[in-house]
C-alpha cells in the first residue's frame, strides 16, 4: 500500500509531502504519525509542504488533526514550506490553520521545535523554586 | 483560436477526486491561467469533486473552456444523481455539514470562482456549475 515515509531526527518526526494525497493516504499519514510518535518517544513533528500545490479542507483538517493529536501524545507539530499561492486560496476557502503551528521552511521550523522541546523539558525537569 | 473539446470525468472514487484535480490544473495551465488562478480552481474542483463522491453517491465532472468577447474562461460542472440537498442556502453556510468536513466545501468554492451555480432537488440530484474566467 502506498504509504508517505516518515524520517526519525533525534526527537523530531519529519515528514515530506510529495505527492497529491488522496483522502485515504491523508487518513494513514494521520493514523502512523501518531503510532511513531509514540513508539519513538517523539517530541516534535515537522510536516514540509513545500512541494504540496493544492491544500483543500481535507488537508486542511488532517493537518490540524495531525497538531491536535500530537499535542495530546506530548509532542509540537510545525507545518513548513506552505507555497504563496496556496496561503492565499486557504484564506479565501476560509481554512483558519489556527490551531496548526507554521513555519516559512524547514531551517525555522526545527528551531522552532527544538525551543519548544527545550520550554517544555525545563517545565518538567526543573524543581518548583518558588516562582 | 481553436477550444478544446469539453471532456468529461468520472467521480467515482478518492482517487478520481485526485485526477479531476490534476486535469483541471493542465487545463488552466494550457489556457495560459497564472500560479494563483490555477490553485482556486484546482482547489475549488478538490472541494465539490468531494462532494459528488462523498455525498452525491459518485457522478461526473465536465470540463470546459470558453471564450466570450476577449475573455478566455474554464467552466466545470460536477452532476450525480444522489439524493440531493434539501436547504442550498443552509448548506452554502460556512461550518454546515451534514457529514463529517468542515463544512468549507461549497461555500468556500464559490468564493474561489468568479460565477457559481447550484440546483439540486432531493432525490433526483445535484448540479454544480462554476467557472473561472482570466
Amino acid at each position: 500500500m502506498e504509504k508517505i515515509p516518515i524520517l526519525k531526527l533525534g526527537e523530531i518526526l519529519l515528514v515530506t509531502i510529495q505527492v497529491d494525497m488522496h483522502d485515504r493516504l491523508a487518513i494513514t499519514l494521520q493514523d502512523d504519525l501518531t503510532a511513531r510518535i509514540v513508539k519513538d518517544h517523539a517530541r516534535g513533528v515537522l510536516i514540509d509542504i513545500s512541494s504540496v500545490e493544492m491544500v483543500d479542507s481535507f488537508i486542511g483538517r488532517m493537518l490540524g488533526n495531525i497538531a491536535a493529536m500530537s499535542l495530546a501524545l506530548g509532542a509540537q507539530t510545525v507545518v513548513v514550506g506552505m507555497r504563496p499561492a496556496v496561503a492565499i486560496t486557504i484564506v479565501e476557502l476560509g481554512l483558519s490553520m489556527q490551531d496548526v503551528r507554521t513555519a516559512l521552511n524547514v531551517e525555522r521550523g526545527i528551531e522552532m521545535l527544538r525551543s519548544a522541546v527545550e520550554v517544555s523539558e525545563e517545565g518538567t525537569t526543573h524543581e518548583p523554586s518558588g516562582t | 483560436m481553436s477550444l478544446p473539446e469539453p471532456e468529461t470525468l468520472e467521480l467515482k472514487t478518492s482517487e478520481d477526486i485526485v485526477r479531476a484535480r490534476q486535469r483541471v490544473r493542465v487545463c488552466m495551465k494550457d489556457q495560459g491561467f497564472n500560479l494563483i488562478d490555477q490553485t482556486k480552481m484546482v482547489t475549488a474542483t478538490s472541494e465539490l469533486a468531494r462532494n459528488t463522491v462523498d455525498y452525491g453517491l459518485g457522478g461526473t465532472m465536465q470540463i470546459e473552456s470558453l471564450v466570450d468577447g476577449g475573455r478566455i474562461g474554464i467552466r466545470l460542472t460536477f452532476l450525480d444523481q444522489g439524493p440531493g440537498i434539501p436547504d442550498i442556502e443552509l448548506a452554502l453556510k460556512d461550518g454546515y455539514t451534514s457529514g463529517h468536513g468542515l463544512g468549507l466545501g461549497l461555500g468556500g468554492s464559490k468564493r474561489l470562482v468568479n460565477e457559481f451555480e447550484i440546483w439540486s432537488k432531493p432525490g433526483e440530484g445535484t448540479r454544480v456549475m462554476v467557472t473561472r474566467w482570466r
